[in-house]
């Protein structure tokens, strides 16, 4: 199967920015995040054949498509990919399923209709081939634009926020249809995206993109719970990252932070006297609850002043301002339990910081010098 | 009522339109599709004819088909015949001056169609050509429509220009307008009523026609 990988790697010093490098195995769903400007749509598009790197290589399927030093370099119409476009890009004056016809290149021409009606009753537009786009709703568009790239038979799929054109309710709906199809095809999906939560449902890995950049890829758990710096971190909207110093290594290490000594659960491996940024999820944040005494809290208590508290539905979230260092602790607790312990501006509250949770990064200050990873 | 001049006309149209109808789509699309230094100089050039006085372009047409110019000179060693004063002159006049009626109307229409289009398209494995056919074609054509009417009318309207190279020779340049103006200077105002009459029905079925294909271009165009 590793014939149907995707692979590449680009750079680009002159134009638009580019130094990425992935790979995305059969039926693996990779998300490009990163903030707007940062070059994911780039990359899709030079993955497609739309845009041409400085040098690169781009293999997929056995096949190179792009390969800079052999002067390599494929036409989109000999690379075989199936493109979604932001705004869909369907032909205004084809119906539906002359939209999808017009993507195959072989058989008959009932042939040819019969599998645009089955593509089409793929992503549930039974009966709705027969229409021009402009009578489409924007979530029946986006289906017939994902049946179109489906219908030339692709060894890659690629998607450029393809929900960022419908309504909250349709996005939702379409996130769980492209859940459920891609369990039936075997080849690498590319999602373009700048939204985090989308990317961390969807995807089997993300890889983090900024200014032209892969940062790093990983699993969504492992790159919330350990991104590679402090850059990476803001990038995926963590926020809990502060500065210390290694006190002492090994399996259980501690680290100094401010006049607090912290627990970390190792390995920790850099050398004592090391000036770290170090992160901590929400999730392994543990509000004490108020005169009773908590489990685990004597781990590495913390205690500080409710800054502020914003109800956000069933959840909280609380900004603590430690006493300790000034530093402003960001969690999230159940509204009832922010009520049940008062959690309001003003008032004193204590938490645990978890040692596994603890994840000490290099304090190169933007996060440069760090390997892009990729699993 | 001059039914040579009329016939004349509308061969003049005819020759001109068929011959600038491909001339507008390829430079058209061009212009539409293209970024590049001097871009705006070609379109002033294309866009010329609009404001010239026809006098002025006539006489600058009537100068460089003379037959010690080179253009002229070209025509007379390969015809043996002078391009002033000739069926040919006023066909490569009516060429020049309805530039802007075939091209402009063209580029607007390729201007309305996406580059994504294209793309998807590209993605979608279709060639250039198979594009062009396929999905351009079918959104601009009513701007190419907009552009053959045009042109056709227009050049069954001027005056000036195919005066100034062609003179008033029956049955070979003296068109519709000139022998109108004709029959005016004769004091034949039924003659020239009738023919004025006529012309004024066309022209104003032929701007019917354009502006009901407009607002179809619009209903079945880009979102």
């Amino acid at each position: 199967m590793s014939g149907s990988r995707l692979e590449v790697t680009l750079r680009s010093r002159r134009g638009i920015p580019l130094d990425a490098r992935f790979t995305v195995g059969p039926g693996e769903l990779l998300a490009l995040v990163g903030p707007s400007g940062s070059g994911k749509t780039t990359v899709l598009r030079t993955i497609a054949g739309l845009h041409r790197p400085q040098e690169g290589v781009i293999r997929c399927n056995g096949e190179t498509w792009l390969e800079t030093a052999a002067r390599v370099d494929l036409r989109p119409q000999q690379r075989r990919v199936g493109l979604v476009f932001q705004d869909y890009a369907l032909f205004p004056h084809l119906t539906a399923e002359e939209n999808l016809t017009l993507a195959m290149d072989a058989g008959s021409r009932a042939h040819r209709l019969r599998r645009a009606r089955e593509l089409l009753s793929r992503v549930r537009l039974d009966g709705l081939g027969g229409r021009l786009p402009r009578d489409l709703s924007g979530g029946q568009q986006q289906r017939v634009a994902v049946a179109r790239a489906l219908a030339r038979d692709p060894r890659a799929l690629l998607l450029d926020e393809p929900f960022s054109a419908v309504d909250m309710m349709t996005r939702e709906r379409l996130q769980r249809e492209l859940a459920v199809l891609r369990q039936t095809i075997d080849i690498p999906v590319v999602l373009v995206t700048h939204d985090l939560q989308e990317a961390a449902a969807l995807a089997d890995r993300i890889c983090v993109l900024n200014e032209g950049v892969s940062l790093q890829s990983g699993t969504p758990e492992a790159l919330f719970r350990e991104p590679a710096s402090p850059r990476v971190a803001r990038l995926l909207g963590r926020q809990n990252v502060f500065s210390g110093t290694v006190v002492s290594n090994g399996d259980l290490g501690t680290l100094q932070w401010g006049e607090l000594t912290l627990e970390v659960a190792g390995p920790v491996t850099l050398p004592p006297g090391t000036r770290v940024q170090w992160y901590i999820p929400d999730s392994d944040i543990v509000l004490h609850r108020r005169g009773r005494p908590s489990l685990g809290e004597r781990e590495n208590p913390v205690s500080g002043r409710v800054e502020e508290a914003v109800v956000m539905g069933a959840q909280t979230s609380v900004t603590l301002r430690c006493h300790h260092s000034g530093d402003s602790l960001r969690l999230s607790v159940s509204t009832h339990a922010a009520r049940r312990n008062q959690l309001e501006p003003g008032a004193d509250a204590s938490v645990s910081l978890l040692s596994k949770g603890i994840h000490l990064m290099a304090a190169s200050g933007g996060g440069s010098g760090v390997v892009p990873g990729d699993a | 009522m001059d039914w040579t001049a009329f016939r004349l006309s509308l061969e003049l149209a005819t020759w001109t339109t068929l011959i600038l109808l491909p001339v507008g789509v390829v430079v058209g699309r061009w212009l539409a599709y293209n970024r590049f230094r001097g871009r705006g100089f070609i379109e002033a050039a294309v866009a010329l004819p609009l404001v010239l006085p026809p006098t002025v372009l006539g006489y600058y047409l009537l100068v460089s088909f003379s037959s010690d110019m080179p253009l002229g000179g070209l025509w007379f060693a390969a015809t043996g015949q002078g391009l002033n004063f000739s069926f040919a002159g006023i066909v490569l006049a009516s060429i020049i001056f309805n530039l802007p009626f075939a091209i402009q109307p063209v580029q607007r229409a390729f201007e309305t169609v996406p580059i994504h289009l294209r793309e998807a398209a590209w993605c979608s494995g279709l060639s250039g050509w198979r594009t062009f056919l396929k999905v351009e074609l079918p959104l601009v054509w009513p701007g190419m429509i907009s552009a053959f009417v045009l042109t056709f009318v227009h050049t069954i309207g001027e005056f000036g220009v195919v005066l100034m190279v062609g003179g008033a020779i029956e049955g070979e340049t003296k068109t519709v307008a000139i022998a109108i103006y004709d029959r005016v200077q004769a004091f034949d105002d039924e003659a020239a009523g009738a023919m004025s009459l006529l012309l004024l029905v066309a022209s104003f079925i032929a701007i019917g026609l354009v502006y009901g294909l407009a607002g179809k271009g619009r209903a079945v165009g880009v979102r």
